[in-house]
């Protein structure tokens, strides 16, 4: 069958603890998110939002699979746009893995049909929402903050 | 950083090759590709492709997944985001704080 897939691959100074705090926290999310956060128990077979700062659902599903701090795996389908939430489930893979001083964070997003829209839809979003989160990670702060930054932050300590 | 001014020279490294540029255009273009099907599109031998998939990985602009006995090879555009902060979305600002501002006013608690 066909499938549409991407993947998404940061290094990130960190350990895996802090980052799946970070990607199961709320506050946290917020701050590299543009505001948007998840709402689950993170554990297997509960139910998962994806909701924008207005309080709208945007994206939901369920958690799959739930090993912290290891990998985890959303069923996930977009509930907003008609034509989105027509193509039905996507499942994303988040996987960490340790790596030197670092963690690898590999996000794959997959769907049984190609082409599709809401890859499409997602993967615009994606290495904006990773390369925040790796910035608040290593630096303490996000470049693009929600809704954008009231004022610029000093990119100091890069390459 | 020592180890960021690593990453970025592997980085400029990796896209200062015509043929690694073409590598990204290809899976740009379709994703999840194997290398052989990368293969028909350079004209060079399957070992010169590896090696500059290998440094393309290396640079974290290729991703690759396993799918049984095939390497699924993807654009990771990752670190071409992390060029566009740190030299390009500071232009950008003042016309998205004018929209933030927009916005803030906009939604201004009512009562």
């Amino acid at each position: 069958m066909a499938r549409s897939t991407f993947v998404y691959v940061a290094y990130i100074r960190t350990t895996p603890e802090k980052l799946w705090l970070a990607l199961t926290d709320g506050e946290f999310m917020r701050a590299y998110w543009f505001g948007m956060h998840c709402e689950s128990r993170w554990t297997a077979g509960s139910a998962w939002t994806l909701v924008s700062g207005d309080g709208q659902v945007y994206d939901a599903g369920e958690i799959l699979e739930a090993d912290p701090p290891r990998r985890l795996v959303i069923r996930w389908q977009h509930q907003n746009k008609p034509e989105l939430k027509a193509e039905g489930d996507s499942l994303c893979t988040m996987e960490l893995e340790p790596t030197g001083t670092a963690v690898k964070l590999s996000i794959t997003h997959t769907i049984e049909r190609d082409p599709s829209k809401l890859i499409m839809a997602v993967s615009g979003g994606w290495p904006k929402v990773i390369s925040n989160l790796k910035s608040l990670l290593e630096t303490g702060s996000a470049v693009l903050q929600e809704p954008y930054p009231k004022e610029s932050a000093p990119r100091e300590g890069r390459g | 950083m020592a180890e960021h001014l690593h990453d970025t020279d592997l980085l400029f490294k990796a896209l200062a090759d015509p043929s690694r540029r073409k590598l990204l255009d290809l899976l740009y273009a379709h994703d999840g590709r194997t290398l052989n099907e990368l293969c028909e599109h350079l004209d060079m031998t399957r070992q010169g492709v590896t090696q500059h998939l290998d440094q393309l990985e290396a640079a974290n602009l290729v991703a690759t997944v396993r799918r049984g006995r095939e390497k699924l090879h993807f654009l990771n555009p990752v670190p071409l985001q992390e060029i566009y902060e740190r030299w390009i979305a500071k232009f950008e600002k003042p016309r998205l704080k004018a929209l933030a501002d927009l916005k803030r006013r906009l939604e201004k608690p009512h009562g």
